[in-house]
Parts: structure tokens; sequence; C-alpha cells
């Protein structure tokens, strides 16, 4: 049977023993280590009988806090990846002087830039984004769960199928070469015949999907499900923002879908929408591809102004200066992302009337930024600051973001960007504002919402040292890139010929050392923060003073989140409960009325990614058998109508009555 | 009876400002679509009127006319729904695709003058 | 429901800040608004293949053009198929809104009916037109016209696959709200493939005749 090279390929697909990278060193070891780690987790998972625990209490939840812990530690993990590629290409580009070639040949190197951007915008920070409006949302109007439960917890595993995908392709084939946009002809079927290409397109077709439904589910919820009381104008900053981007991922992420199909349709059947030839052109993928492309990123920052408000206000112990005006703001945000899209091809030779228009428009979309920075400073103000973590975030984020911004109108300017484009000063722009804004962001969330999740503070130490890590870190690895960026230094290249580039190569890789000193910080701090639980406990479900009503709840929350809905009856309203005396009930609870968990997220995820790696070595048969099967179980699903149950009212009543202890506890 | 009238109360205590249709708005949409359907049907296939300008908006504007009519008549839509969000979301929705679309079609009508001015991409294989 | 009056006042204690009394919330009040923004993203999906088109539709590349390829009687046809099955379709929902199952079933299985009619109409013109060597593959034009035509085929085929399961769910478990709501959700999906149609007969078949 095994002779037979018709039937092997008709099992098989393109999938054959090359396939495996068994001749690349570094890709073996990776394999090594990885299998070691994974078998060491599998091992220790069976031996402490956790898989029982880990399917019922969180692979199937529907809890949006528990799906959105998921998240970011799916974020956190593919945030190690992401940046394993960073410094690959800092260790490359410092090196490749004086005709050495680097320790990467090109079609490694190739790889490494695309999956640094493929993996960091999709599968990090979109990943710790969503993860944190997620947890934080529902909490924020005073509901139990997002809208539809069963759909967050579909979405958040189609997002891992996505990442789980990119990660075989290490050891599995190989990944695309062709920038994390992958243009065409490069990215059709001629020039990338490889199923690199296709790994890319699945990965993010399957991912988009829990987007996208993720983006309709918060949307809905905070449009039907908030607490009496709590109209538009006295929802919480972040769920505002939150809000916004979820307008822009249901209005973009279609366009990213389409886009990428009409790709796929080209690379599989041969269709001529992005070819040479037949009339294809490849300027219409550009074209579409940013119509997504720009409301992406103001998909990814703004939440962490949402964030940088919310901690802005509490640590200066301080209303939010112009709500209103921040309000819109965002929601000008909202829509002048779609307006601007051309700014990243000014140079494709739309000509000068098109250019000017877009180039006016990018200028105008600074305001709305610059409007919410003064908003900020005016709210610290005659506040009353305390400079914890989240707070040294915010103006870490205000220093590091407005430089970026800055350079951002520089490239706005068309003739300028005709210098630029395509340069290391391009690359430095975007970091500056991706990590400035929206990482610092994160950070600055993840340390002021942690204590909700878990019920204990992170150690503040190890969270300044990887603070001060990062933010130098940062200035080093990015700065100079600026400068070689105004030299003329193109991106993306792997050796160079002008040895006087290479100090200022040198001094990035510098500053990406610090950089992983200062994530190899923060999983210490993790670390050291469950070691040290009970001496970082948050008693009262409050640390920081906060103003919002996910403060109100308990460290963490009970699965129900509140045992009476709230009634809301101003901005920052739980502020305004703890100003007028407000009194938490401790008697007269009911049962209450929960969504049950469910396998289906799991196992149509499952079906996709197998059907997504089928597609990818075109293995048809696997491919129609797996599309078969997700029909047949999505409809199955659907017969189940029982999809509820109650939280009893002794169970309440005991949830309730451990949070009045541990709130007299904390009172001592 | 009762399960007739467990069903309506069903279908009625549930009221979130979604709006039900009538035969009558039904059938008036109906027939409204089959003309508005129709008339372009007939201009293009008669050749009607001479211009094909002419002919060309007028069958975009039916076609327009008749998406509003699909929208009220069958789609129910109105300014109550959702207090307001259905609406909103439409239009929202009818600006993105005007941008996308008009948008497109500028950017990309600049590019091939620009950077394919020879290729006539009828005759181009 | 986006917010619910707060029909509680302040009590001679102090305001109220907390629902004491509260009644279960109902199932399914988040559905039909949801889907109505889904339905907002597949416009988006659709705009993006009118613009291909739009940009692609006069690529031909010296094949064959849309007046050498588009038969208008048939494309009329469908057209009313479509339009037929949408009036159906209505029908089923005002039975459904009198609670009479029977007729609900029946308006639907006609409504399946025309849907199918419309899709056999429609692979039959497609193989007609691959037949005469106007195949996705021969030039932009005809990838952009296949792909835009073809997966407003697709989303009909997925609504009828959807219909025959309601209707099965109908008839095993009656006008239940949840059905009843999923009946109202797909009642949105069809009409808004018909909208979807009138872009594309006017757009494709007649403004490429024109031409």
């Amino acid at each position: 049977m095994f002779d037979n090279p018709e039937l092997i390929k008709l099992v098989f697909g393109r999938l054959t023993l090359e396939s495996f990278p068994l001749h690349e060193p570094i890709l073996v070891a990776t394999f090594i280590v990885v299998a070691l780690g994974g078998i060491a987790l599998v091992g220790a998972l069976t031996y402490f009988r956790l898989w029982g625990y880990l399917w019922h209490e969180w692979f199937t939840t529907v809890d949006h806090k528990r799906i959105g812990i998921m998240y970011m530690i799916l974020g956190i993990v593919m945030l190690l990846r992401g940046f394993a590629d960073a410094i690959m290409i800092r260790l490359q580009q410092a090196m490749a002087f004086n005709g050495s070639e680097g320790y990467l040949n090109a079609h490694h190197f190739d790889q490494v830039f695309t999956a640094h951007g493929v993996i960091m915008i999709f599968f990090v920070a979109m990943p710790l984004v969503t993860g944190l409006m997620n947890f934080v949302v529902p909490l924020q109007i005073g509901a139990r769960d997002v809208s539809f439960p069963f759909l967050n917890n579909f979405s958040f595993w189609m997002t891992t199928a996505g990442a789980v995908l990119v990660m075989m392709s290490l050891f599995v084939g190989e990944f695309a070469k062709t920038g994390w946009l992958a243009y065409p002809p490069l990215s059709g079927i001629g020039y990338s015949p490889d199923p690199g290409m296709d790994y890319y397109i699945w990965a993010l077709q399957i991912a988009g999907v829990g987007t996208l439904l993720s983006g309709v589910n918060l949307l809905a919820t905070i449009v039907k499900m908030r607490a009496p009381g709590m109209t538009m104008m006295k929802l919480p900053i972040f769920t505002w923002t939150a809000l916004c981007t979820n307008v822009l991922i249901v209005a973009a992420f279609p366009v990213l879908t389409a886009v990428l199909a009409l790709l796929t349709l080209d690379r599989y059947i041969g269709t001529n929408f992005f070819t040479n030839d037949f009339g294809g052109n490849p300027m219409m993928y550009v074209n579409l591809i940013w119509i997504w492309g720009h409301p992406e990123v103001y998909i990814l920052i703004l939440p962490a102004f949402g964030i940088f408000s919310e901690v802005t206000s509490t640590f200066s112990r301080k209303r939010l200066f112009g709500y209103t005006s921040m309000v819109y703001a965002t929601i000008v945000i909202t829509i002048l992302a779609y307006l601007v899209w051309l700014h990243h091809f000014f140079t494709m030779g739309s000509g000068a009337s098109v250019n000017s228009f877009f180039g006016i428009t990018t200028m105008i979309i600074s305001i709305p930024t610059g409007a919410k920075i003064f908003n900020w400073l005016f709210t610290m103000y005659r506040g009353r600051i305390r400079f914890e973590l989240p707070m040294m975030w915010t103006i870490a984020f205000m220093l590091t973001f407005v430089i970026g911004g800055m350079t951002g109108v520089l490239l706005a300017v068309p003739p300028a960007d005709f210098v630029l484009h395509n340069s290391l000063f391009l690359v430095a722009h975007f970091h500056n504002v991706i990590i400035g804004g929206v990482l610092f962001g994160l950070f600055a969330g993840i340390y002021y919402w942690f204590p909700k999740a878990f019920g204990f503070r992170l150690d503040p130490f190890w969270g300044k040292m990887s603070f001060w890590f990062w933010v130098i870190g940062f200035y080093f690895a990015f700065m100079p890139l600026y400068v070689l960026g105004l030299m003329g230094v193109t991106r993306r290249l792997r050796t160079f010929e002008d040895p006087s580039l290479q100090i200022w190569f040198t001094i990035a890789g510098f500053g990406a050392f610090l950089v992983a000193i200062g994530i190899l910080s923060f999983l210490i701090q993790i670390f050291v923060s469950i070691r040290n639980r009970e001496a970082l406990r948050d008693l009262t479900g409050d640390p920081w003073d906060g103003r919002t009503l996910e403060w109100s709840t308990a460290s963490p929350p009970p699965a129900y989140n509140f045992a009476f809905t709230p009634v809301i009856h101003d901005l920052d309203s739980w502020y305004d409960m703890k100003k007028r005396g407000y009194k938490r009930p401790e008697t007269g609870f009911r049962a209450i009325h929960m969504p049950s968990n469910t396998g289906s997220g799991v196992i149509l995820s499952g079906l996709s990614l197998v059907f997504g790696f089928a597609m990818i070595w075109y293995i048809w048969w696997l491919a129609a058998v797996s599309f078969v099967a997700l029909l047949a179980w999505s409809i199955g699903h659907t017969f189940n109508y029982r999809r509820d149950f109650h939280i009893s009212t002794d169970e309440v009543v005991a949830s309730e009555n451990a949070r009045t202890e541990l709130l007299a506890a904390g009172l001592k | 009876m009762s399960t007739k009238s467990k069903v309506e109360h069903d279908v009625h205590s549930h009221d979130d400002g979604h709006a039900h249709g009538s035969l009558k708005s039904y059938l008036i949409g109906f027939g409204l679509s089959v003309i508005l359907t129709a008339v372009p049907f007939w201009l293009v296939m008669s050749g009607a009127l001479d211009s094909k300008q002419a002919t060309g908006l007028i069958i975009m504007a039916f076609a327009v006319v008749q998406i509003v009519v699909h929208m009220i008549f069958f789609l129910h839509m109105n300014v109550r729904s959702e207090n307001g969000w259905t609406i909103l979301a439409l239009i929202f929705t009818l600006v993105l695709v005007i941008i996308t679309l008009t948008g497109s079609l500028w950017v990309m009508y600049h590019l091939n003058t620009n950077m394919m001015p020879a290729m006539d991409m009828s005759q181009i294989p | 429901m986006s917010s619910k009056t707060a029909t509680v006042s302040a009590t001679a204690e102090g305001p109220v800040f907390y629902l004491a009394d509260e009644h279960d919330h109902a199932e399914g009040g988040s559905t039909m608004f949801g889907f109505w923004i889904y339905l907002m993203s597949d416009c988006l999906i659709f705009a993006v293949l009118f613009a291909t088109y739009g940009v692609l539709g006069g690529n031909y590349a010296a094949g064959p053009a849309p007046k050498d390829l588009f038969d208008l009687p048939l494309v009329a046809i469908n057209t009313s198929m479509l339009l037929f099955s949408s009036i159906t379709y209505g029908f089923a929902m005002l039975a459904m809104a009198k609670g009479r199952v029977g007729a609900t079933q029946g308006w639907l299985a006609l409504t399946g009916l025309f849907g199918v009619a419309f899709i056999c109409i429609e692979l039959y013109e497609f193989a007609h037109m691959i037949h005469e060597g106007a195949t996705p593959q021969r030039s932009a034009f005809l990838s952009s016209f296949f792909t835009l035509v073809g997966t407003h085929g697709l989303h009909v085929t997925i609504g009828l696959i959807w219909l025959v399961t309601l209707m099965v769910q109908v008839a095993h478990y009656g006008l239940i709200q949840a059905n009843m709501r999923r009946l109202m959700c797909l009642s949105m999906f069809w009409h808004f493939l018909d909208v979807i149609w009138i872009g594309v007969f006017t757009f494709v078949y007649l403004m490429g005749v024109l031409r």
C-alpha cells in the first residue's frame, strides 16, 4: 500500500515526509523543547486528575469571566512566540554586516517577520483586548453575562484554533513569506505555491469568524443588557470604548473575510481577482485589505484609551474630565477610521487629488485623540494621584504614544511619506503607537483588574521591574529605527552593506534584550503573586477605591456576578453608591437563572481546525468529511433547547454569606 | 383555544418593539416590487429609451426605491425598533457600504489611470 | 429592552440601588437585535464583492462580455422566483402570528420550493456559461461575476437548509417562543437576500447588458 503514490497522494494530499523540517536545527530544537514542555504539562494534568476540572469548569464554560481569562492566557502565550520572532529579527539585523549572511537565510527570515506581525496583531493584541472587554464589560453594566454566552465560548475556541494552525506551521510545512498582509502577486499561487500562505489564510479566516461573532456579542450586550437606570451617557467610559471597538469589529472584519476569500479562490481554483493577467488587479487587494486594516488598528487602541480613562480617574481620585467630549471623540474616531485607509499606500500611484484627500482626513483623525490626552491631563490636574503601576503605565503611555502619534501625522503628509514609506521610520512609528498605546494599556488593565479576576493583587516589585525594563527597552529598541528610517533604510531587509548602520541595529538589539527581561519579569510577577497570594489578598473587592460597578462585587465575583441587579442613578455609579451610603444587602437572596456550559464550542472549533488543515494540505476527502461534520454538529446543536439552569437560593445565600465574612475580615 | 391564546400571548407579551406585518402591507410591498422589477427589465430588454445613460440612471433609481420598499414592507423597518438602534445600525452600515463602493471605485480608477494608462482591460488577455 | 426603566423610586431610607424583587429575565431578548447586527456585517461582505465587481467587471480579457452571456428573460424568471418566495415567507409569518402550525409549515414549504427553483435556475445558468467557455477563470469580470452571484446563491442555499431544519423543529416542538424567534431571524435573512438580489440584477445583469 505504501508503494502506491496515487493512493498516498489521495490520502495525504500534498503532505509528505519532506514537509517536516527535520534538517532545520532551530526548528528541531524548538520542537524538542515544545514537545518536552507539552508532555510535562499533559503529564501533570493527568497526574493531578485535572482534566475533568478543566473540561467542566473552563473549556466548556459560558461564563464571560472565565472566557476572558482564557483569552488573556492565549494572548500571553502567543506573546512569547511573537517576541521570540522579534528577537530573531533583531539578532539577524544586528549581525548581517560586512559580508556576513547572519544566521537566517531568506527562506526563514521572511517567515519570521511575517509570523511576527501576524501573531502579534491577530493572536496577541486581539485576544488580550477581547479578553479584557469580555471580562469587564458585563460587570461594568451590571449584567450577569453577555447576550450570547455560547457564542462567546465558540468565539474563544475559534481564535485558539487559528493560533494552533499558526503554531503548527512551525513543525509541519512552513509559514507565509509575504509580510503580515500578504500582498499578491507574491501571495498568489504562482509566487507562493507552498502551504505557508494557506496556513496564513485559514488561520485568519477561522480566527476571524470568532472575532466577528465576538463583536456582535459584545455590541448586543452593551445595547440590550444594561442595568436599569444606566442610560448611554451613564455608561462607564471603558464600556463606551468597548462599544465603539465592537462596532468597528462588526464593520471591518467582514471585509477581511471577503478579501481573503477572493485570494483563496485565486489560489485554489485559478480565478483572476489579483493576478497580473486575465484582467486581474493586485492593487485592488491592497485597497481592500487596508479598508479592513485601518479600522483594525483602532480596534486595538480604543479599548486601551478606555483603560487609561478608567485608570486616570481612579488613581487621581477624580471624576474623568470631559466625559461627554471623550464619548464624542471616541465616536468621531470610529467614523473617521473608515476615511483614512489610503494613507497606507500613498506611493502606489493614485495621484495628487486622492492622496491629498486621504492625507487631510488622516491629519483630522489625530484631533479627537489629542482631545483625549488633554482630558486625561485635566483629570490628573488637582487630583490626588497615587502612582500605582496602572498609573505608571498611563504616564509612560502619554509620553510614548504622543511621540508615535506625531510621527504618524508626519507620515500623513504624502510627499513625506514618499520618502519614508516602507522604511524603518514606518516600522518605528507603528511599534511606537502599538506598544506605547495598546500594550502599555493592556499592562495597565491587567494590573488594574487582576485582583478582581483572581482575588489577589499582582506583586508590585516585579511589576515595576517589568515596567522599567519594558519602557526603557522600548526606547532603546525603536528610537534607532527612526534614525535608520530617516537615513533611508528599508524595512524587512536581511543583510546590509553600509557598516555605519550597524551601531544603530546593535542598540536596537540591546533594547530588545531589555524588553525580554521585562517579559521575564512579568512572568515572574505572576508566579510570585500566586505564591504570595495570601499576603496580596483582596478582601473587599475594591482594592483601588474604584468608581465603577465591577468594584462592587466580590473578588473574584461569583458566577452570577450580582445577587441583585443594581439600579443606576449616576455616572461612576459605584462611587455614587459609596458616597450615598449604600449598604450591601445580606438577606433576601433568590435563585438565579444562568446559561449552561456546553462542549459544542470546543468541538466545532476542533472540526474547523481539521478542515483548515485539510484545505492547507489539499487533503480533499478530510476537508469534505470535516465540513459535513461541522454542518451536522451545528444543526444538531440547535436541537438542544434546554440551555439554562438555576443557581439555587441556597447556593446564592452561601456565596453571599462567604462574602459578608470576607468583608468583615477586611475591616479588621 | 387555550393553546392558541397561549401562543398569541407568547407572541405579544414579549414586546421589544418588533413590528409585525399585516396581509395588506405584504401585498402592497409585493405589488410595488413587481412593478419596480418589471419596468427596469422592460426598459433594458426593449431598449425603449435611446440613451443608455438615462436607462442606467433610471434602473438604479428603481433599485433604490425597491430596496426601500423591501425594508419597509417586508423587513418592517421603523425608527422605533430596539429604541432606534436598528435604524442606527442600518444607517451606519449604509454609510460604510457607500464609502467602500465609492472609495474603491474612485481610488482604483485613479490607480488604473496613473499606473496602467495604455491598458484596455476588456481586450488584454 | 435597552435599559429597563427604573420603576423603583427612592424610599424613605434613600435611593434604591438594587432590584430586590426581580423577575426572571425572558430568554432570547437580544437575539433579534444580535441577528440584525450580524446581517449588517453580511451586508459589508456583499459590499466588498460589489466593489470588486465594480472595479474588475469591465476586465473581459478579450473574452466574453455580459451581453454575450446574460439571458435576461431567464434572469427575470429567477427574480420572480425569489420575489414569490419572499411573499410566501411573509404569509408564513402571518400564519405564525396566529399560531397556525399547519399553515405556517405550508407557506414555509412553498418558500422552500421557490428557493430551490431559484437555485436550480442559477445552477443551470452557470453550467451553461461554463459550457460556453465562460468559466470563472477566464477573466477577472467572470471571476467577480461568479463570486458575487455565487455567494448570494450560497446564502440562499444556507437559508434553505435552515428552513428545512426549522420546519423539522416546528413539527417537533410547535410554535414555541424559541422557534418563533428563529423563524423571525430567518425571515430577516430571507428578505435581506432579496434586497441583495435587487442589487445583483440591477448592477450585474441589467447594467451589464447596457454597457
